[in-house]
Formats: C-alpha cells, sequence, structure tokens
C-alpha cells in the first residue's frame, strides 16, 4: 500500500511537467496581458513595451518558463501583477475560504445523498424514490448562482435565519491562525468564533452541494439497487442477520464502489467551481481574485492556481484509489 | 408430528398490466426431524420459489402473495412477523444456494461471514467466534480453517466457497436445512463430494433437509422421501424405495427417461419431454401437464386431478397412471 501510494505520487511528476507546459504556452498566447489591465485606454506602445520588459515578458518563452519553474521547485510561484504580492501569500490567505467551502459542500452532499440514495432504492417506487429522483433530475437542472440567490433570499434576507454574506462576523473579532476559521476557532477555542464560521457555511454550503448531492443520489440509488438484487444479499437474509448488519456490511460496502470513485471527481469541480457562490455570498475565498486574475491575465496567479487545483484533484482520487482498495479485496493495491 | 408441514402453499406473483402468475399453486408436503425430503422438477416448476417462501425471503412487494400454511413445529412460518422470522432464519432453518459465488459476499472475509451467524444467533463474539468459526470450516473439510478465515471469496475454490456456504448453513445446528440445487455449478466430481458431505452433516447431526434439485440422480442417492413438481404442484410422492421401483405419474416417467445414460447406444436419441414447462394447462382446468403428456385422455381436461393416495403412501395426481408393473421402465 504505501508504495503503491509513493508510486502515485512520483507519477504525479511527469503529470503536473506537462501540464504546467502546455498551460504557460496556452496563457501567453492568448491576445492582450498584463500591461493593458495595468495602463487601460491610455497605453502607449512604448509603455507597453516597458512594463512587458519590467515584467520580464519580453524574453523567450522558454527563458520564461525556466524561470517559472525554477522558482517553482522552491515552492515559489512567483509575485502576482496586479496586487504585486507574493502569490503564495494570496492563496494562504485566500485558498482557505474556498476550502472549508468546498468540504461543508461535500459532507451535505454525502452526508444527505448516501442515505438518502439507499433509502430510495429500498423503496423502490415509493414516493420518496420518486421524489429523490426527481429532485435530484432538478438538483442537476438549476444553475447554482441562481439557486444561491433564492436560498440567500428565502433563508438569509426573508427570514434572518442565516447571515447574508462574509466568512465571519466582524463584531466577533476572531484570531486567525491557518485562516480556515472553523479550525481557528476550533484552535483557539474560541468556540463562538467557529460556530459563527459554521453558520456562515451553511447557505453557500447548501447552493455549491445541490449538483454533487444529485448525482450522489442517483449513484446511490442505482448502485443499491443492483447491490440488492445480488445473490450474497439474500444469502445474508437467509443467515437472519439484522437489518442493520445486511445494510452496512453486506449491501452498503459493496455499493459504495462507485460513489467513491464519483465523490473524487466531483470534489475536484467543486473547488473550481466555487467561484460563483462566494460571489453571491461576497464569500471572501479565492473566486474573486480568480476571476480579476483571469481579466487581467495575471500569469503567476493562473499558473499558481490551476498547478494547485491540478495537484488536489489528483491527491483527492489518490485517497479514492486507496479507499477503493480498503473496500474491494479483489482490486487491492500491493 | 412432522416438523414441518407444508399445506396448500400458494405463491403468486401479479403484476400491473400481465397476466397473474401462480408460481406456486397449492403444494403440500412434509418434512420429518431428520429426514431428507427431495423437491424435484424442471426449471419453473416452483421448487425454488417454494423454499424462498418458507424462508421469508420474497420480495416484500405488492403483488406477491403466498397463502396456505407451513407449520414448523408449531408455528406458522407464513404468518410470523419479519422480525421473528429473522430469529428463526440461520438459526432454525438455514438454506444453502445454488451458486457459490455470488451467493457469497465479495468484500467481506470468509471468516467475518461465518462468524456474523454465531454472532447473531449464539451471541458469542471475538476469540471465541473465531475459534468455533474455524472448527465448522474444519468439519466440513476445508483444509487450513485459521488461514481461510482470513481469505476473501475469490482465493476459494468453488467447492471450497460452497464448503463455506454448508459451514455458515449448519453454524446454529439448525433443525432443518433447505438445499437449493447445491451441486447445480460445480464440476461433477466435486459435486459427489458436496453432496457427501451434506449426508454426513445430516446423519451425524439429525438435521432434516429439504434437497431441491432437478437432478434425480442427486435425489436416488440421498433421499427418504421424494415430491416430484410440475407447474407449482406436487404430481408424485413416494419414498424412494417405491418411487424407484413403479413411478406413476407420466411427468415422472418422462423425467427418469430423459436423463442421458452412459449405456445407450452410440447414435441413440436422448428421450426428452415434449413441448416445455410453459405449455401447461392451469391447474383449475384440468392436468398442467396434459398438453405434454402421452397417456392424455378425455378425462384429463375438464377438472384438476386429485392425490390418488395408495396403501404404502405413494400418491400420485393421475386419471391415467402407468400400471404398477412396467418392465420397460424397471431398469433405471
Amino acid at each position: 500500500m504505501f508504495r503503491f501510494i509513493v508510486r502515485r505520487l512520483l507519477q504525479l511528476v511527469p503529470t503536473l511537467f506537462g501540464l504546467s507546459i502546455l498551460l504557460f504556452i496556452w496563457l501567453h498566447r492568448l491576445p492582450g496581458g498584463p500591461e493593458t489591465a495595468l495602463l487601460g485606454e491610455r497605453g502607449t506602445p512604448e509603455s507597453r513595451a516597458q512594463i512587458r520588459e519590467s515584467l520580464g515578458l519580453d524574453e523567450p518563452l522558454p527563458i520564461q518558463y525556466g524561470r517559472f519553474v525554477k522558482r517553482l521547485v522552491q515552492l515559489d510561484l512567483g509575485t502576482s501583477i496586479s496586487t504585486k504580492r507574493e502569490v503564495t501569500t494570496e492563496f494562504l490567505q485566500r485558498f482557505p475560504g474556498t476550502v472549508e467551502l468546498t468540504i461543508t459542500a461535500m459532507i451535505i452532499a454525502i452526508g444527505v445523498g448516501i442515505p438518502l440514495g439507499y433509502l430510495a432504492a429500498r423503496r423502490r417506487g415509493s414516493i420518496l424514490d420518486q421524489a429523490s429522483v426527481g429532485g435530484s433530475l432538478l438538483g442537476t437542472c438549476i444553475p447554482i448562482f441562481f439557486l444561491a440567490y433564492v436560498l440567500k433570499a428565502i433563508f438569509a434576507e426573508n427570514l434572518g435565519w442565516f447571515p447574508t454574506i462574509g466568512r465571519q462576523d466582524a463584531s466577533i473579532n476572531a484570531t486567525h491562525i491557518t485562516n480556515f476559521f472553523v479550525l481557528d476557532g476550533l484552535l483557539t477555542r474560541e468556540w463562538d468564533a467557529a460556530a459563527d464560521a459554521i453558520w456562515h457555511l451553511v447557505l453557500p454550503g447548501i447552493a455549491l452541494a445541490s449538483i454533487p448531492l444529485a448525482i450522489i443520489v442517483r449513484i446511490t440509488r442505482a448502485s443499491v439497487l443492483e447491490v440488492l438484487g445480488e445473490d450474497f444479499v439474500r444469502t445474508a437474509e437467509a443467515k437472519g442477520l439484522t437489518e442493520r448488519t445486511v445494510r452496512r456490511r453486506h449491501v452498503l460496502r459493496n455499493a459504495m464502489l462507485p460513489v467513491a470513485t464519483s465523490i473524487g471527481l466531483l470534489t475536484g469541480l467543486l473547488l473550481s467551481g466555487a467561484v460563483l457562490t462566494e460571489t453571491v455570498f461576497a464569500f471572501s475565498g479565492i473566486g474573486a481574485f480568480i476571476k480579476d486574475a483571469i481579466s487581467n491575465l495575471d500569469y503567476p496567479v493562473l499558473m499558481g492556481f490551476i498547478m494547485i487545483i491540478a495537484v488536489v484533484f489528483a491527491l483527492v482520487n489518490l485517497l479514492v484509489d486507496v479507499s477503493y482498495s480498503l473496500i474491494d479485496p479483489r482490486v487491492r493495491v500491493r | 408430528m412432522p416438523l414441518l408441514d407444508v399445506r396448500d402453499l400458494s405463491v403468486t406473483f401479479a403484476r400491473r398490466g400481465q397476466r397473474t402468475v401462480h408460481a406456486v399453486d397449492g403444494v403440500s408436503f412434509s418434512v420429518d426431524a431428520g429426514e431428507v425430503v427431495g423437491l424435484v422438477g424442471e426449471s419453473g416448476c416452483g421448487k425454488s420459489v417454494t423454499s424462498l417462501a418458507l424462508m421469508g425471503l420474497l420480495p416484500r412487494q405488492r403483488g406477491v402473495r403466498v397463502g396456505g400454511s407451513a407449520d414448523f413445529d408449531g408455528t406458522d412460518l407464513l404468518k410470523l412477523d419479519p422480525r421473528s422470522m429473522r430469529d428463526v432464519r440461520g438459526r432454525d432453518i438455514a438454506m444453502i444456494f445454488q451458486d457459490p459465488l455470488s451467493s457469497l459476499n465479495p468484500v467481506v472475509p470468509i471468516g467475518i461471514q461465518v462468524t456474523e451467524v454465531l454472532v447473531r444467533h449464539r451471541g458469542m463474539s471475538g476469540d471465541a467466534a473465531r475459534k468455533e468459526a474455524a472448527e465448522l470450516l474444519d468439519r466440513v473439510g476445508i483444509p487450513d480453517p485459521t488461514r481461510r478465515l482470513k481469505e476473501y471469496p475469490h482465493q476459494l475454490s468453488g467447492g471450497m466457497r460452497q464448503r463455506a456456504l454448508i459451514a455458515m448453513a449448519v453454524a446454529c445446528r439448525p433443525r432443518l436445512l433447505i438445499a437449493d440445487e447445491p451441486t447445480t455449478a460445480l464440476d461433477v466430481t466435486i459435486q459427489a463430494q458436496i453432496l457427501e458431505l451434506l449426508k454426513e452433516l445430516v446423519r451425524d447431526s439429525g438435521t432434516a433437509l429439504i434437497m431441491i434439485t432437478h437432478d434425480l440422480g442427486v435425489v436416488a442417492g440421498m433421499c427418504d422421501t421424494i415430491n416430484v413438481l410440475y407447474a407449482g404442484r406436487v404430481v408424485e410422492t413416494a419414498r424412494r424405495k417405491e418411487l424407484f421401483a413403479g413411478r406413476r405419474h407420466p411427468y415422472t416417467v418422462g423425467l427418469l427417461a430423459s436423463i442421458p445414460r452412459l449405456d445407450a447406444g452410440r447414435g441413440e436419441k436422448l428421450t426428452p419431454i415434449r413441448g416445455s414447462v410453459r405449455d401447461v394447462l392451469p391447474w383449475t382446468e384440468g392436468c398442467a401437464f396434459a398438453p405434454r403428456c402421452d397417456r392424455r385422455t378425455e378425462a384429463c381436461v375438464g377438472e384438476p386431478p386429485a392425490m390418488t393416495p395408495t396403501h404404502t403412501g405413494h400418491e400420485f395426481r393421475c386419471v391415467n397412471p402407468f400400471p404398477l408393473s412396467q418392465p420397460e421402465e424397471a431398469r433405471v
């Protein structure tokens, strides 16, 4: 198992290398450049050239790429062109919010999706089943930002149950160590700060969870239905085992395999898809920052962001593969 | 008093927009303690559905109706609530299924699949359960049982898997064992071993056994009493010796005649029963076997044939049965 993990991590190196070359070429081939954003309409060809020179953008691409890699191995992503701050610093400040939001959404999607999918399969054809199938179709159709606006209007603005914007109430004056606000609250034992951060996560978390929830419900339902028809479930019933044992050991354990795969794929998608939700709830994650970076063609920020997403995606899917082999001895890795 | 007394068991499957299927249509038979009873018939005759009905394992859905009674040591199994039935299953009545690979959970070690029965019904736990499980595997002839406990079904051979399933079934020393085609998915040599094992277990423990099979050869070697099923009803029932000495029902005769024989001449054709199980007459309109029967008479159609009892306990459901002496059939 250990060797498998190490091997997979080593495989990640050439993948990231290739990805970075492609990205570098693509980004630099896009029309315009950071100088347009910095100078706007007033820029003269001379001032543009001057800025490009000062940023090192006038040099040939291979040399620029070499510099990028040299910095990257020292875990330095360079300096943002628009904010003039270290990209790593910017990320450490902003990424935790997005990660918290993604984790919240996944907890909701998994925590609700798997039981709901299981019940729908067990009571196939019942009202619950039909509602969950119909609801999951609706869930995949409704655009996230629309759902986010609706949730915000009803539960935050009208009913006042949840805060409308932000990650934490400013009046709490919480101490921040890691910028994961919930974690910070727990570390510093400022329970009210942690609770408030969780409170701020609920609505955006639900909005972001809608699509993965719908997908998880559907996959769980289909997978449980398949397993319920298997002979070994009948054997388990014939042994007179309790419903609980049959469900956990014999049905869910087998039904979880396809669900685990989809969870891995969904987590990566959510991380990059949190942007819209963050905008609606003015949630200070990475979303707005990346949006600006795209319109300004802030090369270091974009490169860094996509590389990090790629690494996270690979790690999550490695985790899925590991859990896969823990669940199913037939695919156990050596 | 018999251990299990099944009276007029019926199972119907009704689907909206489709004709109701009478999978089991008034089956009656009984099993004495320690007795081996065979339920024999072609695919679709209702033998597996009968066993699932007795175990309470039919899908709990609208459209599935079970009727009649199945008296097991004083309680009617068909009237037990699901929770009490869970207590009976695996403890008093256990079952062995046809395909040992698909009947075992692929992602759970053999050991846990054996101990879970002990934990559930005998209140054992931890080392005691593991030790007992190893003894059970040993008893059903699995070598090196302690190591096998940690293995998964895909690491075992077909015969070994069926032995493991048998170990799970006999774990609580049930009073009744139901084996549904336990050897069909196995190699012929392994089949013989498994049958031998079942015979031994039944003899040593005094467990009664219902042997469900389409293979009259299996029945001949094992069963004390044989019930031949056709289209959801028992058409002939007799002690083994009586049945093999003188079959009365044309269907039973046809079943035996259709077994391929090694001593048959080269090029000699097999003798199948004409038609298929689908060519049945509803029992209410006469003998269900009539459309395929060579001895059909006018009396066969019109009203359902009743079971004809004889003084030896041999019964058959036929108005024109084979006479008692059948020289041309006696060699089977």
